[in-house]
């Protein structure tokens, strides 16, 4: 602060929006960023953990491309993950700030889970299948769209409403476990019905292939509805500038909650695809976060749903690539969600150099 | 009278973008005076203040308070050298007191208490004959009140250099003459006040020097006792310019859109459109000539079904059917519906009238994307629709799937204006359509208006040059603050003519419809 | 029997209280953190992890436990909140998506912290409990849950409700939540006010985690549920309509409906309670009355009990 003297200050710099930047040098400082991230990570391998950072890196790939069984676990997680992503995805682009993805999810679990704990035996398989699918799109429609209609009509904070969403149906989770289950245990027994059949023999070895083509299918579907669809199209210009959608007549209202039930229904499929396809029963722990990642997924994807698979991708391979480098280590398993925080941080940070731009002002700049 | 001068800007350059909005203006401030700036909309004036005031930064030039230069990165700063500004649009927080509001900001290490801030709010108010409650909250008050409480907040830091951005904007003749004295009282303390306005009378009235700006540039500054009115008018249109824009004969004149007696009002509570009475024919350019902000864009919204009215009707011709049909009251979803063929391109181009991060394919949906039972889009006729706009209007595009945001001021206009055009309106409506464009992008869109006259359809031009609204239109309608002040022949009107009657405000509003409506005749 | 309830229900609010100081602080400049359960985490092992180190180094005289470990938990937190504001305020991130990551970060961070403290059986940490429930670390009732932090918690809401609602600073700091431009205007340098408002409020927040586990559960298993009740303090700003004086009693009742599961069979020997096992669903009611405390006033539309009106919104000086 002894500069102060000086008359004449100049700020060092000042920040100002960009144009559009091109494609490649975008996707550049992303790349850097994630580089820059790992980086960091190696280097905070050496300090902290006293580990070679090579073997870090090592492990890291190892843990997800090693074995088949890692590859289809990998594809397993990255299918769900992106199937919830793209659920949240329209509600994003309509600038509906949607974070109870989590809660969506975990409703639709539910309706399939009592689906198959009271229908279970009593009806066929495929039968009971499209019931619990029928239930659980119902269920994540319904929990998605309360909120949707409270901010149409009132415009009440949907961030904040779906955030409790969330939490409400995490205790309702565990008023049925409760229920189900008298001794008291809180954990459901493997459910004897409702599995969603394997397909393609040997390849499916461990029976997640239909899981995988499933969400393929929504992520075309999703891409189609948003890019060549008339409901896609005001969605975009809904999000994109209110004042145009008025200018065209668009009823916002009516888009908002009509995006919202679109959104529901992908949670309530991706809650199906749980129950019925990975855990076969339900805790509350089942959704395990993926609502919240998914927001990432889809904002980092730029929610498009076919770069959301890259994202998806980075996401499963940070969690699987850190949880091998944890039991190589043999060091604590939280270690996986510090390297995903790190991670994001920077890919998070990395977006203000794509947006804006630094002007310098040079010391001669009086002239 | 004491020179000293207390405010000395010099080669001040800001450009946003391309768009260059002060270009190398010097500008001296002495003490003890009233300076008043003079200048059309678009012309600089606000920004320039801004920066003064800190809330832009300059690209160029300096700025010197009592000699000596100083850097002013932010309000703060400002305030350091004694430098209020009161902002034409409200700056105050709805949810506090005005009280409150008036303490804001101010770094004195006096011990806060709101009781001594509103007595001292009350005394400021006394001393100067304002009335205010400090409790009472901004979201309860008034537009005037509103004002009083910047006007105090000002007052109550004390400053040295006060701006005031378009003050009697918002008030009553009474109120007016009070902020008057105010000032006057002010500038005799020694204080050095700079007051932007559009009104001619106020500032023959109030100042003591007038600056008049054109275009971003710093035309002269005169002693307000040595100037007229048309002097001013002159200065602040600039010269007479030969504009060789063709102006097609009127063809057969087929009444299209009346407009009777619409009033309205915006989020503010302020009468933005004040009893409105015209006709619009197919066949002929309407000019619509105002300073900025006058109800120019409130009109056009209020016929497109965008702006809600109070009261009166707008009444559309079928052209084929000779039915007529009220607008009032539809969404421009209904209007469509009902048959009527509107085309509308509204001042804000990226923000309304395109979408900015859509391509050039897109953004010719917008209008049609609906047709067809089909749930999926019809990208062919848009797309073949683009390549002909883009063609026909040679758009500069390096694709029709580039975000139109990367066009050109001029470009990103010819799609939008293209866009509207395929419509085959029968009421083609334009805020500033020609608004930051060059000579020959300009003159591609005075002939689309005149091709859209010929072919009878009922055109409506909101121009900011007065030249071009001279040469293009058949009549011209001048608003000032939401009122109409007068209709002219632009055949047989005169510049100054127009000038005088958009910054008029002592005509009593039109009585009645019946006597505007025979206007064209 | 109702007597221990209470006081339970109490020395569990204040972990809320905490948080939703700090949430309250945060959000009134703005920025909605959604990084409060990771903050809290990581306040709650920068204190255990000073109380670690101070046990093992030999430390016995309660009052530094107290002090030392309250600082670090406030400074870790205070950390968090700096990485925070730098992506959001500086580097204009997105909110929900910054303070998602953050949760993440700082669960992980906590978990593998404490993790490393409590090798084996014996936690040390665990030691510094009594000097933390002091005045009644000896009291063998519900009392003893309501030790130093408890107190500190009321004197924090407290002193922040004067400081938003009667200082200057606190007149500066709305200002910027409700209309950064009009701040900005009025010559409030409104990326200080956010770093400082952002950093203080995750350090307060961050108590509650230390107080979680050093006054309320005193458990080496505690820290496992800290997140969830971050979250709930989330809710209790908007059930407090972002008044920190409020949060005092919401956080009772909050307190109270989260543990009512295990006292109101017993207090009310109603039929359908036991037999229901309605304690899951207890655990609902703060959100569900936080819901309607949301709809009721977003449906009056009464702009004192609004969210402050830039919430989530990034503030950019040449925006045009």
């Amino acid at each position: 602060m002894a500069k102060n003297t000086t008359r004449t200050r100049e700020p060092l710099f000042h920040v100002a929006k960009r144009g559009q930047m091109p494609l490649w040098k975008s996707l550049a400082i992303r790349i850097c960023a994630i580089l820059a991230a790992l980086l960091f990570c190696g280097v905070l391998c050496i300090v902290v953990l006293g580990k070679n950072p090579i073997s870090f890196y090592d492990n890291m790939f190892k843990g997800v491309f090693g074995t088949k069984r890692r590859i289809w676990k990998m594809l397993k997680d990255l299918a769900v993950l992106l199937c919830v992503s793209l659920a949240v995805t329209p509600a994003f682009k309509m600038r509906y700030w949607n974070i109870g993805a989590e809660g969506q999810v975990h409703m639709s679990c539910l309706a399939s889970v009592a689906c198959a704990f009271y229908l279970g035996g009593s009806v066929p398989n495929n039968l009971l299948l499209v019931i619990m699918l029928l239930a659980a799109i119902t269920a994540g429609a319904i929990w998605a769209v309360i909120p949707a209609i409270f901010k149409a009509i009132w415009n009440t904070n949907e961030t904040l409403f779906t955030l409790m969403m969330n939490y409400i149906a995490t205790s309702l989770v565990a008023f049925f476990l409760v229920v189900w289950v008298p001794s008291g245990s809180s954990a459901l027994g493997e459910l004897s019905a409702g599995w969603l059949p394997t397909i393609g023999g040997a390849i499916d070895k461990y029976g997640y292939l239909l899981l995988v083509l499933i969400v393929a299918l929504l992520t075309v579907a999703m891409f189609i509805y948003l890019k060549y669809s008339k409901h896609g199209y005001e969605i975009s210009v809904v999000g994109e500038s209110r004042k145009t959608a008025c200018y065209i007549g668009i009823n916002v209202k009516k888009v908002i909650i009509r995006t919202l039930i679109v959104s529901g229904v992908l949670c309530g499929i991706a809650g199906f695809l749980i129950v019925s396809a990975l855990d076969h029963s339900i805790t509350v722990d089942t959704v395990g976060g993926r609502g919240f990642t998914a927001i990432m997924v889809s904002w980092l994807g730029k929610f498009n749903p076919f770069v959301m698979i890259l994202t998806s991708f980075l996401m499963v391979f940070l969690q699987q690539g850190s949880d091998q480098v944890v039991s190589a280590f043999r060091i604590n398993d939280t270690f996986t969600s510090i390297v995903t925080g790190i991670i994001l941080f920077f890919i998070i940070g990395c977006e203000f150099f794509i947006n804006y731009k630094l002007i310098f002002h040079k010391k001669e700049g009086k002239k | 009278m004491n020179k000293t001068v207390a405010l000395d800007l010099r080669g001040i350059t800001k450009a946003f973008g391309k768009v260059v909005a002060n270009n190398n203006v010097d500008l001296s401030v002495y003490e003890g005076e009233i300076l008043a700036i003079l200048g059309e909309n678009g012309c600089g004036k606000t920004t320039l203040m801004n920066m003064i005031a800190g809330i832009y930064y300059p690209d160029k030039g300096q700025i010197i308070v009592k000699g000596e230069e100083v850097v002013i990165r932010s309000p703060k700063d400002a305030f350091e050298h004694g430098i209020g500004m009161i902002h034409q649009h409200f700056k105050l927080v709805d949810v506090f007191s005005a009280g409150e509001n008036v303490v804001l900001g101010i770094d004195d290490k006096k011990r806060y208490n709101i009781k001594d801030v509103n007595n001292r709010v009350l005394e400021i108010s006394e001393r100067y004959g304002f009335s205010i409650d400090p409790k009472k909250k901004i979201y309860e008050m008034s537009v005037s009140e509103k004002q009083t409480v910047e006007i105090i907040k000002v007052l109550y830091r004390g400053a040295e250099i006060l701006i005031l951005d378009e003050p009697t904007a918002v008030l009553t003749p009474q109120e007016t003459e009070t902020l008057f004295s105010v000032l006057r009282r002010m500038r005799d303390d020694g204080k050095s006040i700079i007051i932007i306005t559009h009104k001619l009378h106020e500032v023959l009235s109030v100042s003591d020097r007038v600056a008049v700006l054109r275009k971003g540039e710093h035309i002269a500054t005169v002693n307000t006792a040595e100037t007229s009115e048309s002097e001013l008018t002159e200065m602040m249109v600039g010269k007479k310019i030969e504009l060789n824009i063709d102006r097609s004969a009127v063809a057969e004149l087929a009444e299209r859109l009346v407009v009777s007696g619409i009033n309205s009002y915006d989020s503010d509570g302020i009468k933005v459109l004040d009893n409105i009475c015209f006709t619009a024919n197919g066949g002929e350019i309407l000019g619509i000539a105002g300073i900025a902000g006058s109800g120019q864009r409130e009109l056009l919204e209020a016929i497109a079904g965008l702006q809600p009215l109070e009261s009166g009707e707008i009444t559309y011709n079928d052209p084929k059917s000779g039915e007529r049909v009220n607008l009032r009251d539809k969404t421009p979803l209904q209007i469509r519906e009902m048959g009527v063929r509107l085309s509308f391109v509204p001042e804000d181009r990226l923000g309304m009238g395109l979408v900015a991060n859509m391509d050039i394919t897109d953004n010719m949906m917008l209008r049609s994307y609906r047709r067809g039972k089909s749930a999926f889009l019809n990208r062919k006729n848009p797309r073949a629709l683009a390549g002909e706009i883009v063609e026909s209007l040679e758009v500069v595009t390096p694709g029709l799937s580039t975000p139109v945001r990367r066009l050109s001021g001029g470009n990103v206009q010819k799609v939008l204006v293209g866009r509207e055009i395929a419509a085959a309106p029968t009421v083609f409506m334009a805020a500033y359509p020609v608004r930051g464009l060059d000579i020959n992008s300009s003159y591609m869109i005075y002939n689309l208006l005149n091709e859209q006259k010929e072919k009878g359809v009922a055109v409506i031009f909101v121009g900011e040059d007065l030249d071009v609204l001279v040469a293009l239109c058949d009549r011209i309608l001048v608003i000032n603050s939401g009122r109409i002040t007068g209709v002219v022949d632009a055949r047989t009107s005169t510049k100054e003519e127009i000038g005088l009657l958009m910054t008029k405000t002592d005509k009593a509003p039109a009585e009645s419809c019946e006597k505007e409506d025979r206007c064209d005749g | 029997m109702f007597w221990d309830y209470l006081l339970s229900a109490l020395a569990l609010g204040m972990t809320f209280l905490y948080g939703s100081t700090g949430e309250i602080i945060t959000e009134k400049a703005g920025h909605l953190n959604l990084g409060i359960p990771g903050i809290m985490c990581v306040g709650a092992a920068g204190g255990c992890a000073s109380l670690h180190y101070m046990i093992m180094g030999g430390v016995t005289n309660g009052f530094v436990l107290v002090v030392v470990g309250i600082l670090c938990s406030f400074l870790s937190a205070a950390l968090m909140g700096l990485i925070y504001s730098f992506l959001a305020v500086s580097l204009h991130a997105n909110q929900n998506v910054t303070g998602l990551a953050l949760t993440t970060f700082g669960v992980g961070l906590m978990k593998y912290i404490i993790f490393d403290l409590t090798d084996g059986n014996s936690v040390p940490y665990l030691q510094a409990l009594n000097a933390f429930r002091f005045p009644f670390a000896s009291a063998n009732n519900a009392w003893k849950y309501c030790g130093v932090m408890v107190f500190l918690a009321i004197i924090i809401a407290l002193v922040t409700s004067f400081v938003l609602f009667k200082t200057k600073v606190g007149l500066h700091l709305r200002a910027i939540g409700e209309n950064p431009a009009t701040a900005d205007a009025a010559g409030i340098n409104v990326t200080a006010y956010k770093y400082v408002a952002t950093c203080v409020g995750s350090g307060i927040a961050g108590l509650g985690g230390l107080c979680y586990i050093m006054d309320y559960a005193g458990s080496r298993e505690a820290y496992l549920s800290i997140e969830a009740l971050g979250w709930l303090a989330i809710a209790l700003v908007i059930f407090a309509m972002w008044r920190p004086h409020i949060s005092i009693f919401g956080s009772l009742i909050f307190g109270a409906l989260f543990i009512a599961g295990a006292f109101i069979p017993s207090l009310i020997s109603l039929k359908i309670l036991q037999t229901m096992r309605a304690a899951p669903l207890l655990k609902m009611l703060p959100y569900v009355v936080t819901v309607i405390v949301l709809i009721i006033t977003s449906v009056k539309d009464k702009k004192e009990n609004q969210p402050p009106a830039s919430l989530g919104l990034s503030y950019f000086r040449e925006e045009r």
